[in-house]
């Protein structure tokens, strides 16, 4: 970090005014636009990307591929990624022979790399099983629910997330309600906090309507008539999901997957709450990186790492569902 | 029987989806502090909520915050729309690959390459910075709700009117606007909602010193219980639920309409 | 179109206004533990000076020195603790405090002057201090806590809180297997690592975490737990079944002290806060609220016989000199530190 720009204090106002600045320019702009290209409104936001996306991953990746001490070249980071005790194992080198015994390939990261994707992938399967039922009777025309079934699924998430996870504690702890209405009925008590079990229950509470929405929307969309049809031909109620509703419903599943997936390979906090901080995921590792050992090489080359991830399962993804048709946001 | 069966598969995961809350509102009238005993009906934290300095100030942090943020993400991203749809194919892909990096970003990442750009360049931060990443990560969203309106716009008319000797200004906001205003509406609640909501992001761009709702929630909750933010959580849940009443009526006269 | 512009105006007014509003003259910005200071005391400080408290805190020494780091001129005062306060004087981030605006500092006991982290006594001025040790439930452990063994012990499967602190946690480790707790041996580090990581998989570990523990432990939700004495005071007031113990291997004493960071903008109120939280009285308020032991001789006379008698607040001499202060330890050591506790954190 010793080769970063010193600005003085000030300089936040001097960009918070620049910035609004900036912006009465564009109205200015706009209102004399005669001769103006109608694309050259695109300009603020293209500079403010530029400015707040670009340049900040140009930077992760420029704290990655540099060694935080010399500033020069180096893929430490990255190796160190693979093996956690690289630097620390030099410097047993370095102090003697008798060390050696402490000289191991450190498989932390990518430990809690592998754990982080099978989490994300149980939560993604079991948001999968939940949600795809529910999408199919919700979108159900017999029994005639209606908007008011969505608006039911919105309303909790529009309560912050944090509190709605602390809220799960309160049920889950030893002496927490469920046990306390266990004990009630004369039945012993059971372990429901601290463990994997949580973490998963926390995240798939927490990412369900994600799954629920796109699948919800595609199957919304599609025309009675094909069901009817198929049922017409012969086909039993069983036959005509696999051999219609299912297929059709497909863009939906795959948009659902990839926003229940994507952030739970990154959540963090979930795992210390629920979790008791015996499992590290991804997130917080990255977290930790940056705000505890305060090592920014390894932080962003472990970002880089992950921004990687994502692109290569978009990239399935988008393979399987290549007109995008799946919609996102309900 | 079918019926009955699939309903109350419906209402489960609702149950499941609700209990939480439920016990969130049940606890903040609890007269005692623990989460596990009732000790009697009580509305302490509600008024011990409204003189707890630091939740007042947050909650005013993160209005503002969203407020600010929703308005200029909603010019940024309306005008950006406008352009965007003005623009040849090609750059008019680059331009969605740009507006697609933040979406598909992890939060986690997004947060932290931003406290690098603050760092790196000497920017204390705090609240503008955190308003700076709110603006960042809203603008695309509007640009996504604002842009199929505009495709859905009769390429004509915006022509027609100019040919007719309105200016490109009084065009913009007395033809393509009034067109693309369901959109725009869409976007600056999008983003304000999200704003609201964001944890991670304002985690990595804010100091300690000026927290918003999330960020002091998350430094509360390590400490263990404290009543206050249920009673807080249940008023927010109250508002949210008078918010989207009439969010709700708002669409659901425009479906009438058309 | 004048809408629009009186909007960008308002927006404008709005950034302008908002945080000047926060930072307004007349203020001093305190950087603190969670839950470690009264309230009250603040409030007389408001009235009687005039001059504002913004309060924000931190968890771990290790998330402070970050932000600290990070830009020290956004606090006025901070209070880290002792090794931490060596390192950030290593790094040139304290300012020295001017001692005739603190002449309050002369109720400090003399044995707290002086430390090894400021000999010539131009930075710091204590606030708190005390031990890590055990606390337990007297109806869950029927026997005397003499050795650190206890939270080895598999009769407390799944029934201990350890402490989400890298420091305190290994720290208490080292001392067990009879180490220092500032070893820079790394076969003496890993041998406390492989013990911490073989307690956790031995499943007696409940949890890691630090603030949440001492109401976890007034629920009666563990046995066992390591935790600083102030917390245990705490929750011993709150739950009778509680006790607390530093076992005969020693531990950990600390001070937390009050600093000014490099460049802090109100040096001047900086220094009437600490003067302030000198007093006696204001010392003896903070000892009520938070139940730590106060390093103020005066305010340990007020307080009296309550506070003397109390070994978990004042530990007796023996037990203060088997205590061992921790050491800021270099980068390369550090990195190791942080490794071997991501390995313990994520052992399955």
């Amino acid at each position: 970090m010793n080769q970063s720009l010193k600005l003085p204090s000030w300089s936040m106002w001097a960009i918070g005014f620049a910035a609004i600045l900036f912006l009465i320019m564009c109205v200015i702009t706009i209102r004399r636009n005669h001769g103006v290209k109608r694309s050259f409104f695109a300009m603020p936001y293209t500079l403010w990307m530029f400015i707040f996306t670009i340049v900040p991953i140009v930077l992760i990746g420029w704290y990655a591929f540099t060694d935080s001490a010399t500033g020069t070249f180096t893929l430490n980071n990255f190796i160190n990624f693979w093996d956690s005790n690289y630097t620390v194992n030099k410097m047993y080198e370095q102090m003697g022979p008798e060390y050696a015994v402490l000289i191991t390939r450190g498989t932390v990261n990518i430990d809690i790399l592998v754990y982080s994707l099978w989490m994300a992938l149980g939560c993604t399967v079991i948001c999968l099983l939940l949600g795809y039922p529910a999408a199919l009777f919700m979108a159900d025309k017999d029994i005639k629910l209606g908007s008011t079934i969505i608006v039911l699924f919105i309303i909790p998430m529009w309560m912050n997330f944090l509190l709605r996870t602390i809220a799960w504690m309160s049920l889950l702890e030893d002496q927490g309600l469920i046990n306390s209405m266990l004990r009630f009925f004369g039945m012993d008590g059971v372990k429901l906090m601290y463990n994997d079990g949580a973490v998963l229950l926390g995240m798939v509470y927490n990412f369900l309507p994600f799954m629920v929405f796109p699948i919800y929307t595609t199957l919304n969309k599609m025309d009675g008539k094909l069901m009817e049809a198929a049922q017409d031909l012969g086909c039993n109620e069983i036959r005509t999901f696999l051999k219609v509703t299912l297929p059709l419903s497909l863009p939906g599943v795959i948009s659902g997957i990839t926003m229940v997936f994507m952030p739970s390979v990154t959540t963090f906090f979930i795992s210390r709450i629920l979790g008791g901080g015996h499992t590290m995921m991804f997130g917080d590792l990255i977290e930790s990186m940056f705000l505890s050992a305060n090592d920014w090489g390894v932080g962003s080359a472990l970002s880089l790492v992950m921004m990687l991830l994502i692109l290569i399962s978009l990239g399935i993804l988008r393979k399987a569902d290549p007109e995008g048709e799946g919609g996102s946001i309900a | 029987m079918k019926r009955f069966l699939k309903k109350s598969y419906l209402t489960l995961i609702l149950l499941f989806l609700y209990l939480p809350i439920a016990v969130l509102i049940f606890q903040s009238f609890n007269a005692g502090k623990s989460r596990a005993k009732w000790e009697g009906f009580s509305l302490r934290w509600y008024q011990a909520l409204f003189q707890d300095e630091a939740i007042m100030k947050a909650l005013y942090i993160t209005i503002a915050v969203a407020i600010i943020a929703a308005i200029a993400a909603t010019i940024l991203g309306t005008l950006a729309a406008i352009g965007i749809y003005a623009m040849k194919k090609r750059s008019q892909a680059t331009m969605m690959t740009l507006t697609n990096i933040p979406m598909t970003m992890p939060d986690i990442v997004t947060g932290i390459s931003l406290m690098v750009l603050f760092t790196f360049s000497r920017i204390e931060r705090g609240f503008v910075t955190m308003l700076f990443a709110h603006i960042t990560f809203n603008t695309p969203y509007v640009i996504l709700s604002v842009l199929p309106k505009l495709k859905q716009m009769n390429k004509h008319t915006y022509e027609a009117a100019v040919d007719l000797g309105a200016t490109p200004t009084y065009a913009l906001f007395h033809v393509i606007l009034p067109e693309i205003r369901e959109g725009v509406i869409t976007g600056a609640l999008l983003a304000f909602t999200l704003s609201l909501d964001d944890f991670i992001i304002s985690y990595f761009t804010t100091s300690p010193m000026v927290q918003n709702l999330s960020t002091l929630i998350y430094s509360k909750a390590r400490i263990g219980i404290e009543p206050t933010l249920n009673a807080l959580s249940a008023l927010m849940f109250l508002s949210l639920l008078f918010l989207l009443g009439i969010i709700n009526r708002r669409t659901s006269r425009n479906v009438k309409k058309a | 179109m004048k809408k629009i512009l009186s909007l960008v105006l308002v927006t404008m007014m709005l950034l302008a206004i908002l945080p000047t509003a926060a930072f307004a003259e007349g203020s001093v910005t305190v950087y603190n533990w969670e839950e470690y200071i009264s309230p009250d005391a603040i409030k007389m400080f408001e009235e009687e000076t005039g001059i504002t408290v913004n309060m924000t805190y931190f968890t771990t020494n290790e998330d402070m020195m970050v932000q600290v780091r990070n830009s020290s001129s956004s606090f006025d005062v901070v209070i880290p603790s002792d090794y931490c306060v060596e390192r950030l004087a290593k790094e040139g981030l304290l300012e020295e405090i001017n001692f005739d605006n603190v002449p309050n500092y002369e109720n400090i006991g003399e044995n707290f002057k002086a430390q090894y982290y400021d000999l010539d006594q131009k930075y710091t001025v204590p606030y708190m201090w005390g031990t890590v040790g055990i606390c337990y439930n007297k109806t869950m452990v029927d026997e005397d806590i003499t050795s650190w063994s206890i939270l080895f012990d598999d009769k407390y499967k799944d029934n201990v809180f350890m402490l989400d602190s890298i420091r305190d946690s290994m720290g208490m480790a080292l001392k067990y297997l009879g180490y220092s707790m500032n070893t820079r041996n790394p076969l003496e580090m890993n041998a406390a690592k492989e013990l911490l990581i073989d307690q956790k998989l031995r499943g007696l570990v409940k949890a890691y975490q630090v603030d949440e523990t001492k109401d976890k432990m007034v629920a009666g939700e563990a046995a066992l737990a390591l935790m600083w004495n102030g917390d245990a005071m705490y929750a011993i007031a709150l739950n009778d079944d509680l006790a607390y113990a530093i076992p005969e291997e020693g531990s950990n004493i600390w001070i937390d002290t009050m600093i000014i960071p490099k460049g802090a903008k109100n040096k001047a109120n900086a220094e009437a806060f600490i003067n302030f939280m000198c007093r006696p009285d204001i010392a003896q308020m903070n000892y009520d609220e938070i139940w730590y032991s106060t390093p103020n001789d005066k305010a340990v006379e007020l307080i009296g016989e309550e506070y003397i008698g109390n070994t978990t607040l004042n530990p007796t001499q023996e037990q203060i000199d088997n205590c061992e202060f921790f050491y800021d330890i270099e980068d390369n050591f550090l990195l190791a530190y942080n490794t071997m506790w991501t390995a313990i954190k994520s052992a399955k």
